[in-house]
């Protein structure tokens, strides 16, 4: 056992950090005085709307506002004819300043619609009443043109190319080692393919802002957004120049990467500007559906080689991922599934032939999980596949084949930390407790996935997270830092972190945060990034801070720094309880002598090149995350119904911040998953959306799903604070597997296709019961 | 506005006489009020953000036409109890960690409290899923949710809440 592998057993001893407290945030949102995006007003307000497109694949031949235009109350009406010769982008490196790729969208149709919703107009009027009916009033031709409806017809030899010069938006390869000697050496290959669907984030708040142009033509916006560094692209999508836009975040309800991409900025800043007044953009449900990007449907298939005791001897992974018109974070979410195939196994001879190809459905982008997600569907199936062919148990294979710290993975870098992914699916499939029989018709399965989840930004974008800290002169303390809060407690574990180490309790910090004007820039709230990233440039901030203020305490106390601790507002020697002094007053001291009570810091992520183009090898992440899902289902063989009953989600989280929302995240990871596996699905009939609406595209309700079991496991060995990993990613990504892994267990036929619908049951069953 | 009638509604414990055209809907009339605690989720009666007890019961604002309440006593989550003196459900929503982008809760506490006020104070895990399954929530996975409302019945049985 490595160092990291068994640095778990460390004893630490924390105040704040590790407790399960109440999120500073909770009494606010409890008692709803917590101001979302949308509960912000102006006077003088317009409300504006967005004209869709009907079709996804036509020409507009023809637009005609002037009805429109002519309407009472109508303040402005935009088309792409009164649109600077400008683009939105949709690649968006962050806070890197990199170039980004040449992938950009009109941001209103010109001529071509290429996507089933695809804005057409803007209007701004007095009510959204009024709006609504401006849009009714706009005339407009749209001309029939061939389009792509699926990757098949888009990879076919002259189909219609949806943008660009091809219709491969994307591709990425791994050649690891020597796969045929691998097959060669294999005493069972098992080959399937598992298939994916189009999901919907599905927050609760849609999108929403409120644009305003200050009097030094500042245009301010108040978004609901994980991202508030868009700004610097929105300046370049309006034209002016970068410190001319602000976005201020607010409390953001639900993001999981669908307010990861620009929403309604650009809107907002092209209305405001042109009407002088302030614009509320509030997409309703039906807009949120078909206005931002969705989870990728990949088809996957796994070609495994094994010798007879279950080693991997060899795998090959062929991926296509539907990134529907426009690129977006195709490349990179693809990339993520190219490193996540093989999952949490040692694969030594591995080949990975990924694309993203751009077809007439909706654009696909970032999602909880992010191509790991995916993966995981294919390996955790593959494995159970295997593991039933091989006549061996399936946890068992899975600890046969498990990375172990120092092991490469996929893009042949050793991983650093700790793996420990047969913990966590041992303790996951133990808290299962004992089976219960099947009743008659319904059958009782269970199943199990483990993964691998990146946290932290793709190296070669040089993530960095800057943080504010400082003392005030009564002793409470202020964090200041950009990052956004989209549900996660993201600013609570910075004000638990800075409670830490400045030796007060959690109710003794503030952070303002979220805003691209003043609170220094702390990145995206994406990526399982913001823990790790603002995290620990909170830590460093505060642990300046402290290094300070306890060295003048000691001065005033005579003894050594390492000698003086702080807790409870007071300062003190460690092993002379009686020697010490208020914080307010050592603070009173230091601001009469000078000494600095605040700290900015930036904290870095590794920087790297990008991997080799023609192995796939190099550095690709900061580090990984590993746990496992174990879940018990029942399946009515008789009505194809699936009800979980019993869902466990173990992770090492490397070193929890607070529990209760480690938990939080495990508990909502899960109920996603749950979708994903069992109700959810965006059908899309010839490009055209047909589920807009939460009466048909289903998310798990209160009736749907069990008390989830979050387990805690604690390496400490990741590079976040404190040893901290991730969670917000890595809760959802086995989930999904495990449940298809469970039916398959409960009905003795694999179900390949997600989601598992009744009717896929039942028509499953027949087919092995007549074949 | 030439259709727009006064409407008495006694929202949270104070009498408003508010102006609403026929097809406004509640939620529209509470958040032209500044009640902003009311949330849109989708105008559709999907998804129970926007529930509003109405003469105690929970109802979607965002399918209730203002007209149709006329006279009636209107409580939205702000209005079952304050920071100073929170009802049991706000309080164990907080310490239970039930709430985390906080979107979906007013209409849950809402929603809760509806059933332990009409239904049952002494809910079984059925009772509570039932009362819950007209409000979505994507981030929670509904499992601190249930532990808050299971905390707040039974402090409400022991007597530490008087409505």
């Amino acid at each position: 056992m490595s160092d990291a592998q068994a640095r778990g057993g460390a004893n630490i001893e924390f105040r704040q950090v590790g407790r399960p407290l109440a999120r500073i945030d909770a009494p606010g949102k409890v008692h709803g005085k917590t101001r979302y995006a949308g509960d912000y007003v102006l006077p003088g307000m317009l409300h504006a709307k967005v004209l869709r497109s009907p079709e996804a694949s036509a020409l507009l031949t023809h637009i005609d506002v002037s009805r429109a235009r002519a309407l009472p109350g109508v303040a402005c009406v935009l088309t792409h004819a009164e649109l600077p010769d400008r683009l939105a982008p949709t690649d968006i490196p962050g806070q890197t300043g990199r170039k980004r790729l040449d992938t950009d969208q009109q941001i209103l149709v010109r001529e071509r619609v290429r996507y089933h919703g695809e804005p057409l107009a803007l209007v701004a009027a007095d009510t959204p009443a009024i709006a609504d009916k401006a849009l009714e009033l706009i005339a407009f031709d749209l001309e029939p043109f061939p389009g792509v409806y699926s990757v098949e017809e888009a990879l076919t030899p002259g189909a219609p190319v949806v943008q660009g010069t091809d219709n491969v938006v994307s591709t990425y390869k791994v050649r690891k080692g020597d796969v045929e000697a691998g097959f060669a050496a294999a005493d069972t290959i098992i080959e399937k393919t598992y298939r994916t669907q189009f999901i919907e984030h599905a927050f609760l708040e849609p999108e929403v802002g409120l644009a305003w142009v200050d009097e030094n033509e500042v245009v301010n916006i108040r978004m609901s957004t994980q991202v508030i560094e868009h700004f610097r692209f929105i300046a370049e999508a309006i034209g002016v120049p970068h410190n001319k836009v602000r976005i201020l975040g607010s409390m953001v309800g639900g993001g999981f990467g669908g307010k990861e991409d620009i929403t309604v900025e650009i809107y907002l800043a092209l209305l405001a500007r042109a009407t002088g007044r302030p614009v509320r953009l509030c997409y309703t449900r039906e807009d949120s559906f078909f206005g931002h990007g969705k989870r990728h449907p990949f088809t996957i298939t796994h070609r495994t080689g094994f010798t007879r005791d279950g080693k991997i001897t060899a795998l090959t992974v062929d991926m296509t991922a539907d990134a529907g018109a426009y690129v977006y974070l195709s490349p990179y979410v693809l990339l993520y599934a190219t490193v996540a195939s093989p999952g949490p196994y040692r694969v030594d001879n591995l080949h990975v032939d990924a694309r993203a190809v751009a077809t007439n459905n909706m654009f696909t982008s970032a999602f909880r999980g992010f191509g790991a997600a995916q993966a995981c569907v294919a390996h955790e199936q593959q494995m159970d596949e295997a593991a039933n062919a091989l006549g061996i148990d399936p946890l068992e294979l899975r600890r046969r084949n498990f990375l172990r710290t120092g092991d490469a993975i996929a893009t042949g870098v050793p991983i650093e930390s700790a793996v420990w992914s047969d913990e966590c699916m041992t303790r996951a499939w133990q808290a299962l407790g004992e089976r219960p029989p099947h009743r008659g018709p319904v059958k009782i399965g269970r199943g199990v996935a483990a993964y691998q989840q990146s946290y932290g930004r793709i190296t070669w974008l040089h993530d960095t997270s800057e943080a504010w800290v400082g003392v005030e002169m009564d002793g409470t303390v202020v964090v200041r830092s950009g990052v956004t809060d989209i549900g996660g407690g993201q600013v609570s574990a910075l004000a638990q972190i800075a409670a830490e180490l400045l030796g007060v309790n959690l109710s003794d910090v503030t952070v303002y945060n979220s805003d691209s004007a003043t609170t220094p820039l702390a990145g995206t709230t994406t990526a399982t990034r913001a823990l790790y990233m603002t995290g620990n440039a909170v830590r460093l901030a505060a642990e300046a801070v402290r290094n300070r203020l306890l060295e003048r305490a000691a001065r005033e106390f005579d003894v050594q720094m390492h000698e003086v601790d702080a807790a409870n507002s007071m300062v003190f020697v460690r092993e002379q309880p009686l020697t010490e002094m208020t914080l307010t007053d050592l603070v009173a001291t230091c601001a009469s002598e000078g000494i600095h009570r605040s700290e900015l810091v930036m904290f870095r992520a590794p920087f790297t090149d990008g991997i080799d183009a023609e192995t796939g090898q190099g550095r690709v992440h900061p580090d990984y995350a590993y746990g496992a899902q174990a879940v018990e289902v029942a399946v009515d063989t008789e009505t194809g119904e699936v009800t979980v009953l019993k869902s466990v989600g173990a992770h090492d989280v490397g070193q929890a911040i607070n529990p209760d929302a480690v938990e939080g995240q495990i508990e909502g990871g899960t109920s996603q998953g749950h979708g994903y596996a069992l109700s959810e699905e965006l059908i899309y009939e010839k490009g055209k959306l047909v589920t807009p609406s939460f009466s048909e595209y289903l998310i798990p309700t209160a009736m749907d799903m069990p008390r989830v079991q979050s387990i805690i496991l604690e390496s400490r060995s990741g590079v976040g604070p404190f040893g901290a990993k991730g969670i917000g990613e890595p809760s959802l990504t086995p989930v999904a597997p495990a449940i298809a892994n469970a039916v398959a267990d409960a009905i003795g036929v694999r179900i390949t296709d997600l989601p598992i619908t009744p009717e896929k049951v039942v028509e499953a069953l027949a087919s092995v019961e007549d074949p | 506005m030439n259709d727009a009638k006064v409407i008495r509604l006694t929202i949270n414990g104070r009498d408003s006489d508010v102006g609403a055209l026929p097809n406004e809907t509640l939620l529209e009339t509470l958040r032209g009020l500044a009640h902003f605690e009311v949330k849109s989720g989708c105008e559709k009666g999907d998804c129970g953000a926007c529930a509003v007890l109405v003469d105690g019961q929970a109802v979607d604002s965002c399918l209730t036409l203002t007209w149709t309440v006329a006279g009636a006593a209107v409580t939205t989550v702000s209005g079952l109890g304050t920071v100073d003196a929170p009802h049991p459900l706000h309080t164990a929503f907080i310490e239970r960690g039930a709430a985390q982008c906080g979107y979906c809760t007013p209409g849950l506490i809402i929603a809760a409290q509806s059933m332990l006020d009409n239904d049952t104070r002494d809910p079984d895990e059925d009772d509570i899923r039932i009362a819950l399954s007209g409000n979505l929530c994507r981030c929670t996975g509904y499992t601190k949710v249930f532990d808050a409302v299971d905390e707040a019945a039974r402090i409400m049985r022991e007597g530490g809440e008087s409505s």
